[in-house]
């Protein structure tokens, strides 16, 4: 396989990278989040093994198939199960309505895809490309973890960024250092199960998942004081 | 000489397979869902009906009420004869501008809305506004989808983006997807298909197209009938011509003109097919989400333009 199949390829990929982090923003319930969540994992894990054949890099395929076996599947497993386990309202409610959040997504793009330009330009590796959209998926998974209600959605959000970091890492140096990556991995993968202890927690405290309670409680519980 | 009669033939043909493309797609409907259909050749039937029968009009009906028809006809035939079909350098091809395109086909929309507010019943008004609601937000999807194209091609006119496609190798193109994506969940809209508009019923709320023509009859509704068959019929085309126009002619040679022909109607069965197959497979949107599926096509054109930008200009 010659380097402009690889290159055009990536370039695909990175385009629908763009387009799972807009879905992410777009969707309206719980469950779709969580679908396009896993997409965006394993696209992330066929980016993965696509840089590593053209690259011809050993570490890359494992860090593809590790991406596989996390983001893909069991992360999104793990939301899935305490998203039934605590019953959550089926309907992710957004700070601010979707058309308004779109058209920010849209300007962050546009901002990030600006800021980008000069430094692709002294880039020579195959997926210098991507790096544009790598910085505004990240962007747009800060909006997603800004504009939502719940702290799920908040850290789908988080983990979204955490993908699109990978991504840029796959696309501005060919990946980083296999032992540097599994120990990401591995602290996305306790982050996420930390995340969903805490959801218990919270619930159990205050009986809601709502960012605004918590801190409607901690106001108020400072008047008590 | 000859290329104006091949132009002529071309727009004849569009006008005269709009209502078996009308037919082939509610034929292809019916079989999936285990019905015989009525046939390819049913809206034909349903046009020489309307065609002899009495043209009813209500007392307190304008000017307006009875020259909509005539309008909305024209405007669109107009559109749809400027549409390469076979030929890619047709005489009218200076004319087969996108946005003026656009313009007529608006045109044609806002003689429909006139016309459906004129009688003053509800349902009129109420099909006139909700049409200029969604065409507000249908029409700039559809432009900045095209303009991916134009992006590349450095122009809007169809002739010269077609040629531009042709000669250009084939290459995976992020952005073309993300415009084609978009242009056809404009066109789906655009011709009150499901899930936007269900082109079946009469007696629906949600309406929209029928809604505005609910108080015509005689010639008068088999114009506005076929002017929306006619217009199923370029969005299709304009949507080969932009995303697929591989094989079509480039001189008016028989041999060259017959392989385009065949592969144009080739490349419409298909369309069309995918049209009735989504048509079964999805139900209609609440009205009220009608506006988020349209911006979300703006959005995915946008992003098409702008993986343009990030992925494939200067490379």
């Amino acid at each position: 396989m010659n380097g402009t199949l690889v290159q055009q390829l990536v370039d695909g990929l990175a385009a629908l990278m763009l387009l799972t982090s807009f879905a992410l923003l777009a969707q309206h319930r719980m469950i779709s989040v969580l679908h396009w969540f896993a997409g965006q994992g394993l696209l992330l894990a066929v980016t993965a093994a696509i840089v590593a054949y053209g690259t011809g890099s050993d570490e890359l395929y494992i860090s593809a198939i590790m991406t596989l076996l996390l983001k893909g599947l069991l992360l999104p497993w793990l939301l899935w199960r305490v998203i039934r386990q605590l019953q959550v309202h089926r309907e992710v409610e957004p700070l601010l309505n979707s058309s308004l959040t779109m058209l920010i997504a849209l300007g962050v793009t546009l901002f990030s895809f600006h800021m980008i330009q000069p430094i692709e330009k002294i880039s020579q590796l195959i997926t210098r490309d991507s790096m544009a959209i790598a910085t505004a998926c990240v962007l747009l998974g800060m909006l997603m973890m800004i504009t939502r209600r719940k702290a799920i959605t908040q850290v789908i959000g988080f983990l979204a960024v955490e993908n699109s970091l990978f991504f840029a890492a796959i696309g501005s140096t060919n990946g980083m250092p296999l032992v540097v990556e599994i120990g990401i991995a591995f602290d996305v993968l306790i982050a996420a199960l930390i995340f969903g202890l805490f959801f218990f927690q919270i619930r159990t405290t205050f009986d809601s998942l709502e960012v605004e309670a918590m801190n409607a409680h901690l106001i108020h519980k400072d008047d008590d004081e | 000489m000859s290329s104006i009669l091949i132009q002529i033939i071309q727009a004849l043909l569009l006008l005269l397979l709009a209502p078996l493309a009308t037919g082939f797609v509610s034929t292809c409907k019916a079989r999936l869902q285990n019905r015989r259909g009525a046939g390819l050749l049913q809206p034909w039937r349903n046009l020489r009906k309307l065609f002899v029968k009495e043209v009813v009009i209500a007392s307190h009906a304008s000017w307006l009420f009875r020259t909509a028809p005539y309008v909305v006809f024209t405007a669109t035939a107009i559109a749809a004869s400027v549409v390469p079909a076979m030929l890619v350098d047709t005489p009218l091809s200076l004319t087969a501008d996108v946005i003026a395109l656009v313009a007529l086909l608006a045109l044609a929309r806002f003689f429909l809305a006139l016309a459906g507010m004129d009688i003053g019943t509800a349902f009129g008004g109420m099909g006139a506004s909700r049409e200029m609601t969604f065409a507000a937000l249908a029409e700039p999807a559809m432009l900045m989808s095209i303009f991916v194209l134009s992006l590349s091609a450095h122009s809007t006119n169809l002739t010269t983006m077609i040629t531009h496609t042709i000669h250009t190798s084939f290459a995976l193109h992020p952005s073309l997807a993300f415009a084609m994506v978009a242009m056809l969940m404009v066109a789906v809209a655009e011709n009150g298909r499901i899930p936007v508009d269900n082109p079946t019923t009469h007696l629906e709320l949600t309406m929209i197209h029928e809604a505005m023509i609910l108080e015509y009859s005689g010639r008068h509704l088999a114009l506005m009938e076929w002017a929306s068959m006619i217009k199923l019929m370029l969005f299709a085309t304009l949507i080969i011509d932009l995303f697929m126009p591989w094989g079509m002619a480039m001189q008016a040679t028989p041999a060259a003109l017959a392989i385009a022909l065949g592969l144009w109607l080739l490349k419409l069965a298909g369309l069309l097919l995918a049209l009735a197959l989504a048509e079964t497979a999805l139900a209609k949107l609440r009205l009220f989400e009608v506006p988020e599926y349209l911006s979300g096509a703006f959005i995915i054109a946008f992003l098409g333009l702008l993986s343009y930008y990030m992925l494939e200009a200067g490379v």
